[in-house]
């Protein structure tokens, strides 16, 4: 008998279709994966399971947990379910929490509402359950408040709520998306206990194969509302029968198919190359009285960068990468080091020296949704950096130069007179990419360019990537803490820890036999699919 | 916190201190000489002289500008001449109607429009919520004076509940005491609809984003029902834009009131200021404008301390 049962889920949001006749069951004590890209109604399933849809949304079919009929029980019946036999945990730690509440008082909260604890015996309770997630007392006080812990432990209170309760069903949607991969395994190792300690069943929603992979007995892949395979996790992602299940397994794994690398012309002056780089940030004071310290966010920083190569930056989330790119791409200035690229120093300019420098420079960011304006035509937008160029271009011209950068990336020149919000997430993408390469840089500085998209959209881009590589001999910069990325389309790479670059050298030696502690450990953390489903060939061979 | 509140009170006595240059220098770059308008055109050069000496009209404006700091800072604001009577002693008076006006109207509004925006933001898109902030567009349509005149008909000379106007002052007695509020009853809550109407509406605003917040849809995945999870969780997070308005209503009531003061006939500080200007009184001008600015310092000093105490990330000055 199942804990919970989804017969014939539909659903729709103004008339606008969403779910179309999902099915799927979790036996009590089982984890089960459900699987999709964004937009496939993953997170919309949860909600329905927890009733807490938007308010505009219309829900048919049958939802059983526990023998209750979820989509017909009445609203204070689903408040007695909810944070009790339900629990849920979210994908953004950093807005999950309430700011002006302390962790204490949002633990307790649960406790007391559903219990009728007291504050006292609610607040042990909390006081237990944060150390058994990994916050205990003498260090994160029940009195903290959210804004002061990390992204990591904040998800580690966000899942103290869910989980205070004991509760028969544990809904964790995207729980650790948002984390480097370090914390990805430490959150999932933690998930994994508290399921096995309370025999508790977990409903886990991922667009990542090899997360699923590791962690669930079942999986559910479901594309555009609809299922398309579910099954045993193994059998599933081993035999990859359904050609979807086959799509998204090898976009996770994609690998462009490259050219060769150029060679480095013998004692020409690298691209890009940097020395000593250091930048101190001033950590606000204590109280007016205490001295000024800083807080060092890049730490005697060198390496080279060939016209034409393409090296990853990675490293765990607060290392100091995204300060450094921001150095690189004079968007900050560094406290001492030098910059140079193409053989002149970028350090310490002005604005206006800096012009050409920038022609042959430029960012993509990781955000598709928040690096454009809203209220500009991609005309406009992709043509923005032509303003560097010597002479400003007139209006054909301009137009010509976008209709070029578009194609390029693979849109249409009639692409120019819409609007961002009328582009998906990968073409938006694109569309940064476009507007990054119609100055013919020299040098691409990419952050995370592709960890907001989905899997098969990502293989797209990083093919884009490399295709511009071959054809404009365009140089990349990927700053990542993906290794799949790093290892997909760069020849070298660099790890960075605390502001330091611990290790550097050809992307297969250093990934594949990682020398320093920091190098190990995100080796060690990055989800695998091939890994993983060996595991659990293994386990249940034996 | 407590490094929070020594930054926030230097920041505001090094306000005050700029402010009290500034509203010297317009007075003195002002056209025309204070003694000489007192004493009209046909004035005497002796009797001018004299008065000069006695306003202190002749000693250089540095040390003019320190003794009426210096003054101030002991209670000193200087003398009326057309009240003939120490600037302290008429604001104090003042004060008396237009500070217990200030706060009850304020209390009112607030009493009124938290409540009222809440209600909405929960009803979003439903039929109270549209009535109650249509009908919160109206209150900021109309002239308070308009709502005043009405309320007169209705209460005093209709129902004979109130006064229409005048204020018979503090008294000793609880009786005494009592007349007087009635007669503040009228003018509060005409000052307070239409500031009620304009928080209100923030209210709903800056509560409707809240609930979009993530936190709320966890507080929600507690169990909490809606009901709770509005005033526990989204309440306290949108008081802040809330508590902007407020202090700046709160200056506004305490001498913005000129015209409310004059439709019920009370002595309140806008009049104050309205006669000393019109009768070219300088120093009652000066004193009565530093105590204004005095008290919207100390009132954005206050509501500097409400936002710490309401949102903790505030508390270490980030």
């Amino acid at each position: 008998m199942s804990l919970l049962e989804i017969e014939n889920l539909s659903l729709e949001i103004g008339d606008t279709p969403i779910l179309k006749n999902i099915d799927l069951s979790i036996a009590p004590g089982e984890v089960m994966g459900l699987v999709g890209e964004s937009g496939s109604g993953k997170s919309m399933t949860a909600l329905a399971v927890m009733r807490l849809l938007p308010h505009d949304a219309r829900a048919d079919g049958r939802v059983t947990f526990d023998g209750i009929d979820i989509l017909a029980a009445p609203e204070a019946a689903m408040c007695r379910l909810r944070g009790d036999d339900i629990g849920m945990v979210f994908q953004e730690p950093m807005t999950a929490l309430n700011p002006v509440k302390t962790i204490g008082e949002q633990v307790a909260e649960g406790i007391r509402w559903h219990t009728g604890a007291n504050r006292a015996d609610a607040e042990a309770r909390a006081r237990a359950m944060l150390e058994r997630v990994g916050l205990p007392e003498r260090q994160f006080p029940l009195t903290r408040y959210p804004h002061e812990l990390s992204g990591g432990q904040r998800q580690r209170v966000v899942i103290a709520i869910a989980c205070a309760l004991k509760p028969k069903l544990l809904i964790a949607d995207e729980p650790t998306t948002a984390l480097d991969v370090v914390l990805q395994a430490q959150i999932l190792d933690l998930l994994r206990e508290l399921v096995d300690e309370n025999r508790m069943s977990l409903l886990l929603i991922s667009h990542d194969l090899a997360v699923v992979a590791e962690m669930t007995d079942r999986v559910t892949i479901i594309r555009q509302g609809t299922v398309m395979e579910a099954g045993e996790t193994a059998r599933v992602l081993s035999r990859q029968e359904h050609p979807y299940t086959r799509q998204l397994a090898e976009a996770s794994t994609h690998v462009p198919a490259r050219a060769r690398a150029p060679g480095r012309a013998a004692g020409a002056e690298p691209l890009l190359k940097v020395e000593g780089l250091t930048r101190d940030y001033p950590v606000r004071r204590a109280s007016l009285f205490s001295p000024a310290r800083t807080f060092r966010a890049v730490d005697g920083v060198s390496f080279a960068l060939g016209g034409g190569q393409s090296m990853a930056l990675v490293g765990r989330s607060g290392c100091g990468k995204s300060t450094l790119a921001r150095m690189v791409l004079a968007l900050d200035r560094p406290t001492s080091g030098s910059i140079r690229f193409l053989g002149e120093e970028i350090g310490a300019r002005s604005a206006d020296e800096l012009r050409v420098a920038r022609r042959n420079m430029q960012p993509v960011f990781q955000d598709p949704y928040g690096s454009f304006d809203p209220r500009q035509k991609v005309e406009r937008l992709v043509a923005e950096p032509l303003h560097l160029l010597d002479g400003k271009p007139d209006g054909a011209r301009r137009r010509e130069l976008v209709a070029e950068a578009l194609e390029q990336v693979g849109l249409a020149p009639s692409d120019m007179e819409k609007y961002p919000h009328e582009f998906s997430g990968g073409q938006r993408q694109r569309l940064a990419i476009a507007r990054a390469i119609i100055t013919r840089p020299k040098l691409i500085v990419a952050d995370e360019p592709v960890s907001a998209l989905d899997v098969s959209i990502r293989a797209q881009i990083l093919d884009l990537f490399a295709d511009l590589r071959d054809r404009l001999g365009v140089a990349y910069l990927f700053i990542t803490h993906d290794l799949t990325v790093a290892r997909a389309i760069t020849e070298t790479v660099m790890v960075m820890h605390e502001g330091r670059i611990v290790e550097a050298g050809p992307t297969e030696t250093v990934l594949g036999n990682p020398q320093t502690e920091p190098a190990k450990a995100l080796v060690a953390a990055a989800p695998d699919l091939q890994r993983a489903l060996e595991r659990r060939l293994v386990r249940s061979a034996g | 916190m407590t490094a929070y509140l020594l930054r926030r009170l230097t920041i505001a006595i090094a306000t005050l201190l700029v402010a009290s240059l500034v509203v010297f220098s317009i007075l003195e770059i002002l056209p025309g000489d204070p003694a000489r308008i007192m004493l009209g055109m046909n004035a005497s050069a002796d009797t001018l002289e004299a008065l000069r000496t006695e306003m202190g009209l002749d000693r250089p404006v540095v040390a003019r500008y320190l003794s009426w700091l210096g003054g101030m800072a002991t209670g000193d604001f200087g003398r009326s001449l057309t009240y003939s009577s120490s600037v302290t002693d008429l604001v104090l008076e003042r004060l008396a109607v237009s500070l217990p006006l200030a706060a009850i109207a304020l209390a009112l509004s607030t009493a009124i429009a938290i409540p009222v925006g809440v209600f909405a933001a929960s009803r979003r898109g439903h039929a109270a919520d549209t009535l109650s902030m249509g009908a919160a567009q109206v209150g900021v349509a109309v002239p308070n004076f308009w709502f005043a005149l009405l309320l007169v008909y209705v209460f005093a000379v209709g129902l004979r509940l109130v006064p229409a106007g005048g204020f018979p002052g503090w008294g000793e007695t609880w009786a005494s005491h009592f007349e007087a509020l009635k007669a503040l009853v009228l003018p509060a809550v005409s000052l307070a609809l239409p500031q009620a109407a304009i928080l209100a509406r923030v209210t709903r605003s800056a509560m409707v984003e809240v609930m979009g917040e993530d936190y709320i849809r966890t507080a929600r995945a507690k169990g909490l029902p809606r009901r709770v999870v509005l005033w526990r969780h989204a309440l306290r997070n949108a008081l802040i834009p809330v508590l902007t308005i407020m202090g700046l209503q709160f200056a506004f009531l305490l001498a913005g009131t000129i015209i409310i003061e004059n439709v019920f006939y009370l002595p309140g500080l806008g009049r104050l200021i309205f006669q000393a200007i019109s009768q070219r009184d300088l120093i009652v001008v000066e004193g009565v404008v530093m105590l204004l600015v005095a008290s919207v310092i100390l009132i954005n000093l206050l509501v500097d301390i409400c936002y710490a105490a309401v949102d903790p990330r505030l508390r270490t000055g980030r």
